[in-house]
């Protein structure tokens, strides 16, 4: 399959761009941060998103969605990310619709899905339970009880956690953390007693929550998956989710980048643009060419998603490791280059520096991916 | 079935019939690789037979037309033979500087004559060029360059210098930039002329280099006489013509890609020993990963430049790029390949170490970011170029 764009990706691509750009600008993020906004998004955009069939992105058309693949998926990403649009479309419409939908539950999906793709349902993944991605850590306990099970401990960086109707909980059923056999998917209700979520402000003024479950029980259809060999669609889960982080990573850093060559081109010192000054030119260009390489590994990942999702995981980890190291260096360069302006409040270059980082972070960061790759490669 | 499926399987019962087994090895050191000429020198009997089976077959440049020595493939039959040809492990049967170099030239700016002349000789491998672009005064400023070529009736009288020239001292025939107008601005006063080693007045220097090879020469031009047909192009147009040499000297330098083979991670583990799988030497496998995304990253991006291309949607001086980053990244292999080696890769001498193999080849590399217009010099021309950053 060749690494560009089809006709069709690249129309969904123009739409998404001209839709974002109207309706979610940077000043979109801004003005929800500064007013303390209690959700963190606005759920009006939110249902703009379901109209525009980006809530059902991946759900088939017969259950409301649009039945598109990851490609599309990660193109809608990569303006979220140049535009820093805060939404659930990452936990919701990517992660939580992955896990629903490679779980197969068709009775489950039935009533579900279709909601999601309404934009009338937010489902998040709670994995991490400490300060770095480790899925494999996962300790919090799944306790047979009854007909189901008893969940307790802890899970933190959970993404849109706060407004989530519905938790999809890595749990230990099995074995010890540390290892992939014994863990299990739990589908939580957020009002399921002993629940208590803690809303987490961070530093990219999106959404995360830290989440306790205090013996939370169960029925053993909340299982998804299957018992102890939760792993796989984990996995798959939090894959789409890496692949998705790399495209806003991406697109993040190309709006970055484009905004700092303008401003090269624009600020004037010692009687001359600053971009005229072969130092800055030379930092310019790496930066574009870090970017430019970042693309195609990204592209690639999504593709192989579509087309061969099994043997997607190498392209993943390649291409979240890639994007997080070069949105990193154009948002650090986006700053020096701005120089005083650059560390203002006011001005939105910073806004970017903040974003991502906190994606470099989510589902495990480009040294979590570079251990992974090593591997995969057996080594 | 197709004519592509079947154009794949009958290549495929080709190679394997043909390729010899020492042939289906890695390269790992430039003696390993065929470079053909009037003198050609063959590490092995396989070496010899792969070069004439390709050449027979046009395969040697599988998509040149068949009237010039090629194969007359299509691009996608072009494709396929390469693929199979990686799947083999297949080396390149020849390596040539006039068919990476000097024939995009003769395509475009050549007569038909000069073609005929010079094209079935480079597909052949009979003869092998040189590239005489840089001089001692005129390196990254090579428009600045100063060997003469003077109007002599109906010959050039060259007298110059050049340096740095690859394999001067084996090659046939050089292809050449000198100066045919001296009163002109330095870009519209260059010419591109290609004359024959042996003529005389033409001596070649070894200079030894950090790896302890001479692969390369100071070349003196003395009252060289050179017939006026061997001009290609316009006359004081030659600059047009060394720049989109230039861009394809970059894209092979590139193409070529990194090296296939097992990874890094695989080659250390060898040295170092693992833990569980797990290379023992943590700070070295995390350097040795990144590498690997960023090589596995490039790679794609290259496959993504040849789609862009061919959408009709690349981007200019994706050659720079592609230049530039393949030498930064074929250095860090080397530097990673030498940390994993650690003092076994030091030995400069004897059989254990193939000579110095692995430290030579270290030292070799630093030649990438100078070779070709040095990475500073890609870093210019991408942010002029494509970024459009003002000049100073
Ligand atoms: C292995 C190898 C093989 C070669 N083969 C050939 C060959 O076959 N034929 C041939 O003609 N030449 C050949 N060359 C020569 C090569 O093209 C030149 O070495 C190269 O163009 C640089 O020129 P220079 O050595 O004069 O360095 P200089 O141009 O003097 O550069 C010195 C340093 O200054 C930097 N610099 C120069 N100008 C600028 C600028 N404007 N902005 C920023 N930095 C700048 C350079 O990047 C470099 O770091 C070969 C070189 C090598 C290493």
């Amino acid at each position: 399959m060749a690494l560009i764009l089809t006709e069709e990706q690249t129309m969904v691509r123009d739409s998404a761009r001209a839709f974002l750009a109207d309706k979610a600008p940077v000043a979109h993020l801004r003005k929800l941060r500064d007013s303390r906004d209690r959700v963190g998004f606005s759920r009006e955009l939110w249902k703009a998103f379901a109209a525009m069939g980006f809530c059902g992105i991946l759900v088939p058309e017969a259950l409301g969605g649009s039945g598109l693949g990851h490609v599309e998926a990660g193109i809608i990403m990569a303006e979220i990310g140049r535009n820093l649009t805060p939404s659930p479309f990452l936990s919701t419409a990517l992660v939580g619709a992955t896990a629903l939908l490679r779980d197969g539950n068709a009775a489950r999906n039935r009533e579900l899905l279709p909601k999601l793709a309404a934009g009338d349902l937010i489902l998040t993944l709670a994995v991490d339970e400490r300060a770095k991605h480790a899925p494999a850590a996962t300790a919090l306990t799944a306790e047979r009880s009854g007909n189901g099970f008893k969940l307790t401990g802890d899970k933190c960086f959970v993404v849109d956690g706060h407004v989530a109707d519905l938790f999809i909980v890595a749990a230990r059923s099995a074995g010890a953390p540390g290892e992939r056999e014994g863990v299990t998917l739990f589908l939580v209700d957020a009002r399921a007693q002993g629940v208590a979520v803690e809303r987490t402000v961070m530093v990219d003024a999106h959404n995360a929550a830290r989440v306790r479950f205090d013996g939370v029980t169960v029925d053993a259809d909340a299982v998804l998956g299957e018992i102890d060999r939760g792993w796989p669609l984990l996995e798959a889960a939090l894959d789409v989710g890496r692949a998705a982080l790399a495209a806003e990573l991406a697109g993040l850093g190309e709006e970055a980048f484009g905004r700092t060559l303008s401003y090269l081109k624009a600020r004037k010192q010692f009687g001359r643009p600053i971009g005229s000054f072969q130092a800055l030119q030379h930092r310019a260009a790496r930066v574009f060419v870090e970017l430019e390489i970042t693309q195609a590994a990204v592209l690639k990942a999504l593709q192989t998603l579509d087309a061969d999702f099994e043997r997607a995981a190498a392209f993943v980890a390649v291409a979240k490791a890639r994007a997080g190291t070069s949105a990193t260096l154009a948002v650090q360069e986006a700053v020096q280059l701005h120089g005083g302006i650059g560390m203002t409040d006011e001005f939105d270059i910073g806004l970017f520096m903040k974003r991502a980082r906190v994606a470099q972070e989510l589902f495990g960061d480009d040294g979590f991916h570079a251990d992974r790759l090593a591997r995969l490669q057996n080594y | 079935m197709s004519d592509l499926e079947r154009f794949r399987r009958e290549t495929r019962a080709w190679l394997e019939a043909n390729c010899p087994p020492d042939m289906r090895q890695p390269v790992v050191a430039d003696e390993d690789r065929c470079w053909g000429g009037r003198r050609p020198t063959f590490k092995s009997e396989g070496q010899r037979l792969w070069l004439e089976r390709m050449v027979a077959r046009g395969w040697t440049v599988p998509e040149w037309p068949q009237q010039y020595g090629g194969g007359g493939l299509s691009r996608e039959e072009g494709r396929i033979l390469r693929a199979e040809m990686r799947r083999l492990g297949c080396r390149s049967p020849l390596d040539s500087f006039g068919i990476w170099m000097l024939a995009p030239v003769l395509f475009k700016y050549g007569n038909e004559e000069q073609r005929r002349e010079h094209l079935p000789p480079i597909a052949r491998g009979e003869i092998r060029w040189c590239q005489g672009y840089s001089e001692p005064n005129s390196g990254s400023d090579l428009a600045s360059l100063a060997t003469r070529a003077a109007d002599n009736g109906d010959h050039f009288l060259v007298n110059g210098q050049k340096i740095w020239t690859s394999y001067a001292d084996k090659a046939d025939w050089i292809f050449c930039l000198v100066r045919t107008d001296e009163a002109a601005p330095k870009h519209l006063g260059i010419s591109f002329i290609l004359f024959d080693m042996t003529t005389p007045g033409v001596s070649t220097k070894p200079i030894l280099l950090i790896s302890g090879k001479s692969p390369f020469c100071e070349t003196f031009f003395d009252n060289v006489r050179v017939p006026k047909r061997n001009l290609v192009g316009d006359i004081n147009k030659g600059w047009e013509i060394a720049k989109y040499l230039l861009a394809h000297e970059r894209e092979t330098v590139s193409s070529v890609g990194l090296p296939a083979g097992r990874p890094l991670g695989q080659i250390a583990a060898e040295t170092l020993g693992s833990q569980d799988g797990v290379l023992a030497d943590a700070c070295l496998r995390a350097d040795i990963a990144r590498f690997e995304i960023d090589a596995i990253a490039f790679q794609l991006a290259l496959e993504r430049s040849g789609d862009l291309l061919k959408a009709g949607q690349a981007s200019p001086a994706v050659s720079s790029m592609v230049k530039f980053y393949s030498a930064e990244l074929n250095q860090r292999r080397h530097e990673l390949l030498m940390v994993a080696g650690g003092s076994a890769a030091l030995e400069w001498e004897g059989e254990r170490s193939r000579s110095g193999e692995r430290a030579r080849n270290w030292l070799r590399s630093k030649g990438n970011s100078i070779e070709g217009g040095t990475n500073e010099v890609q870093l210019n021309v991408i942010a002029k170029r494509i970024l459009d950053l003002p000049g100073a």
